[in-house]
């Protein structure tokens, strides 16, 4: 029993890591209708910052962990002025997601180039090591990265639904055109997305190598899957479905590798999500679109 | 000649312009090969080339004309691969090489064809980006499940497993393992060849641009031009959906199974069958112009060649193939890049202005 809640504590950590991530997919998808391939690179970004912030300069973790949010969301912003606006209005919406993909590659030869391929050891940004209730213990990356989830999705619907950018981007994600009618800056809308997303995608990726510490150029990659396929389960476009789909996501990810098999716990993953999809075809929080003749 | 030409119509002139240039390159590609002028690096691209060719065929058929995105594609040509390697292993010795290729092709083809359509069953039924996670999510399973297959032969008959390799309970002496785990399949006869590859590479060529000019082809259009409409005059959605997603996953597994029998190992690796390759095959598409079947092919080739070309810039290559990736995108699908350069670059230099005047028009 005792194992059981070590596992499920573990899946909570790494289900709220997707949740973070997942949450930047699903409020870019949901605003700019994209899918942003390149979101998990910037997670990888992120944790290089932090690394060579904290270990190679040998300044105060504080001060990575902003420094890693601050060139991320510049990065995010660039990205999305120099290779996803101009195809905004492209005839196909293939083409910004290739587009995307271009950038993936760009970030990880990037990072390969300046970093080298041979993995860094990442030590962790949370202080202290674990915390024990009665039989056991839970470590401290977990109890950070669950509270840190929970304060980022309390904050951003906070941010959505009582300020005056948040109601701008509700408005451009139901219809753009009526938005740019009322007055609302569709292009600033869609950066400020961006930039949040990035600054979150920043979050996760130093909380995911605080958990699993070790970073190479593709770090970002599977979990930008992952969490990819937590917001589509959720119901790509819904914040509280993205955070929903990551925790569950993870739980199921860390119980099938406790209890089934290490090597199929992707398979159960993608088959749980497959299973989803067929009974509700837009995902758990995700709107039943009505298709008008 | 010249009579008969101008006498086909549009399309099938069309047609005969792309088979007509890859025969072309074909002879003079062989020809430069028998007269010792291609490097062995290239030599070895030459299989690959096709197969690569074949996928983007293949994608172009579900993205382009049935117009769903699908980024699981590498799933069903790691079906077709595995599928034509077991029975190459199984079979070797027991009849002429040739002719064991040949049915190991179709093997291949039948299997991840079967794949197609079971998968397209459930999959089909989803709309836009819910579809294309679905089909990655469905690449993903098959290449784990492929590494957590052990099978094994003896004299006992087959044995298989799904844990390790000792699980089998097979007598090692007599038998031989076939598909172990993580390790694949090794030792697959090498039979794939340029001209093999070529043959297939027209084949599937020919299926698909006869299907675009026929009925089926059509209604398949219409389903992706609008699928309501399509409905409303009693075509059958479901029906074409499916029939364009398994010839689709038919001819993947040929070109799985060239790819099996060019490599001694064939392992289901992240990099081999994992979603990156199905991307790479959605960028040949994508950048070939969606629906064109000979831009994809051009652009499966040209993709293929421009990361070895750039072989001497070491590590720097695939940085610069990702910005011309990202360049070549923006200048092809911007509005605002295309407008920028009509105005400041192509109407300067009069060749270019004549072509992109014809274009307009």
């Amino acid at each position: 029993m005792v194992s059981f809640f070590t596992h499920l504590i573990n899946g909570l950590s790494l289900g709220s890591i997707y949740a973070i991530i997942a949450i930047g997919y699903t409020m870019v998808y949901g605003i700019a209708k994209m899918l942003n391939f390149a979101h998990g690179d910037v997670i990888m970004i992120g944790a290089f910052m932090a690394y060579t912030i904290i270990s190679t300069m040998g300044l105060p973790t504080p001060l990575g962990i902003i420094g890693a949010i601050v060139i991320c969301t510049c990065l995010g912003i660039v990205i999305e002025k120099i290779a996803y606006k101009p195809l905004r209005k492209a005839a196909s919406p293939l083409a910004v997601l290739i587009t995307a993909i271009g950038v993936s590659y760009f970030l990880q030869n990037s990072a390969l180039l300046i970093f080298g391929s041979d993995p860094k050891m990442f030590t962790s940004v949370v202080p202290f090591q674990s915390v024990t209730i009665g039989s056991f213990s839970i470590p401290g990356t977990t109890i950070v990265s669950i509270t840190v989830s929970i304060i980022l999705v309390a904050a951003l619907q906070t941010f959505i639904n009582k300020t005056k950018p948040g109601q701008a981007m509700l408005a451009c994600s139901q219809d753009r055109d009526a938005a740019s009618l009322m007055g609302i800056s569709v292009n600033g809308t869609i950066t400020l997305t961006f930039a949040i997303g990035s600054a979150m995608a920043a979050i996760a990726g130093v909380l995911l190598c605080s958990a699993y510490p070790t970073l190479s150029p593709t770090t970002g990659a599977m979990p930008g899957i992952k969490a990819f396929v937590a917001a589509v389960f959720g119901g790509i476009g819904s914040i509280p479905g993205a955070m929903i789909g990551g925790l569950v996501l993870g739980v199921i990810e860390i119980l099938s590798r406790a209890y089934i098999s290490s090597q199929l716990s992707d398979a159960i993953v993608f088959s749980v999500l497959i299973i989803v999809l067929l009974v509700k075809p837009t995902g758990l929080f995700g709107k039943v679109i009505q298709e008008k003749v | 000649m010249k009579q008969k030409f101008s006498m086909m119509d549009a399309t099938s002139r069309d047609d005969f312009k792309t088979y007509g240039g890859l025969i072309l390159v074909f002879i003079l590609v062989s020809i430069l090969s028998v007269a010792g002028m291609l490097n062995s690096q290239m030599k070895g691209l030459l299989v690959p080339l096709c197969v690569y060719a074949i996928m983007a065929i293949s994608l172009n058929l579900v993205v382009g004309i049935l117009g769903e995105l699908s980024i699981g594609h590498a799933g069903f040509m790691c079906v077709g691969a595995f599928a034509s390697a077991f029975f190459s292993k199984v079979t070797v010795g027991s009849m002429p090489d040739l002719l064991r290729f040949i049915i190991a092709i179709i093997i291949g083809g039948i299997v991840a064809g079967i794949f197609g359509f079971l998968i397209g069953i459930p999959v089909l039924r989803l709309r836009g980006d819910y579809l294309a996670i679905v089909t990655l999510a469905f690449g993903e399973i098959i290449k784990n499940i492929i590494n957590v297959l052990y099978v094994g032969r003896d004299a006992n008959g087959f044995h298989f497993s799904i844990t390790s390799a000792n699980d089998l309970g097979m007598d090692l002496t007599t038998g031989e393992i076939i598909i172990n785990g993580p390790q694949g399949i090794t030792g697959t006869p090498k039979d794939s060849t340029f001209a093999i590859a070529f043959i297939v590479l027209m084949i599937a060529l020919i299926v698909v641009l006869n299907l675009i000019h026929s009925r089926d082809g059509r209604a398949i259009m219409s389903v992706r031009d609008n699928a309501i409409a399509a409905e409303s005059v009693g075509i059958n959605i479901t029906k074409y959906k499916l029939i364009a997603f398994t010839i689709s996953a038919v001819i993947a597994g040929f070109a799985g199974a060239l790819y099996a029998h060019n490599l001694a190992t064939l392992i289901a690796t992240p990099a081999r069958f994992g979603y990156n390759m199905s991307i790479m095959f959605l960028v040949f598409v994508v950048l070939g112009g969606i629906g064109s079947t000979r831009g994809s092919i051009i652009a499966a080739v040209v993709l293929t060649l421009i990361p070895e070309v750039l072989r001497f810039m070491a590590n720097y290559r695939m940085l610069i193939y990702s910005i011309v990736l990202i360049v070549i995108m923006l200048i092809n699908w911007s509005p605002s890049v295309k407008g920028w350069l009509d105005k400041h670059v192509y109407s300067n230099i009069p060749f270019l202005s004549k072509i992109r005047a014809k274009e307009g028009n």
